[in-house]
């Protein structure tokens, strides 16, 4: 039966590679009973969009109400 | 800095083709952030933003509208960064790679106890509403930071893969590591990343560990 430790790790290795069936078997039993390594898993999806959109410009850098460019930067 | 008007007979900054320099400027700040923490190296840095402005000004009548002009110049950003990276071929050293190393094994023990299952602080709690954590400045102030707190070549291998879509087995090649490597790298980083997330984001008022 896999740890938390090595759940984590196959986690991450399925973003990369298909997992062999032995491996997704192995992963499967173990999130069925664990409380924290689903959580891991979704999140490591949630990582991945947030890197995604980061690089893609959409992180949000200004709240809605600060449009203004710095009030000290000078005239534009 | 001033390059932008050093051509005569290119129409003067201001509006070309819809895009205004000044849109253009209001974005560097942004842009070199992003090209800050995948290079580490500001001057660098500062070149490829630099260079991305220039390019998006002259090619401004490619820029169609359909998306934000911030992800269109990131879009080029990322393209010079990429090329960047493929000429400045860069091995990383085993010396820098045992670095990242040694302060790994206690990264781990505080993580799991000696069964190699979750301990109780550090245990991923469910995550109520990423979508809607990423509309708010405040995730991506902490999104940066832990960005910036992985070991150096962690950070490298991550964000060619995940910012700029390299595939692992290009980021071997490039870094002269071998696949299991780059994959143990990828690792550490999501792992890292993540408690880096949650203790930073995930559970405001909830600070355990």
């Amino acid at each position: 039966m896999l740890n938390c430790e090595e759940a984590t790790a196959l986690c991450s290795e399925e973003m990369e590679r298909p997992l062999r069936l032995r491996e997704r078997m192995a992963l499967g039993a173990h999130l069925w009973i664990c409380k924290g390594c689903p959580n891991y898993r979704d999140q490591m999806k949630a990582l991945r969009d947030a890197a995604r959109a980061y690089a893609a410009g959409q992180a949000i850098t200004t709240e809605p109400g600060d449009a203004q460019p710095r009030p000290d930067g000078g005239s534009v | 800095m001033s390059a932008v008007s050093s051509s005569p007979s290119a129409p003067l900054p201001g509006s070309v083709a819809g895009i205004s320099a000044e849109a253009l400027i209001s974005l560097r700040a942004d842009m070199l952030r992003f090209a800050h923490l995948q290079l580490r190296n500001a001057e660098i840095a500062e070149d490829l933003v630099q260079e991305s402005i220039e390019a998006a000004l002259r090619h401004s009548s490619s820029f169609a509208g359909q998306s934000s002009l911030k992800t269109w110049v990131f879009a080029i950003l990322r393209n010079r960064i990429i090329d960047h990276l493929r000429t400045a071929k860069r091995t990383v050293t085993m010396s820098s790679l045992v670095a990242d190393d040694e302060d790994w094994q206690e990264n781990l023990e505080t993580l799991f106890n000696d069964k190699g299952h979750w301990r109780d602080g550090p245990r991923p709690a469910s995550w109520p509403n990423p979508e809607e954590s990423m509309q708010t400045r405040q995730f991506w102030s902490v999104f940066e930071t832990c960005l910036d707190l992985l070991p150096s070549n962690t950070g490298r291998v991550f964000m060619m893969r995940e910012f700029l879509g390299f595939e692992s087995d290009e980021i071997c090649v490039q870094l002269g590591i071998t696949t299991t490597n780059c994959h143990v790298i990828l690792h550490r980083a999501r792992l890292k990343l993540r408690g880096c997330l949650q203790s930073g984001w995930g559970r405001p008022g909830d600070g355990t560990c």
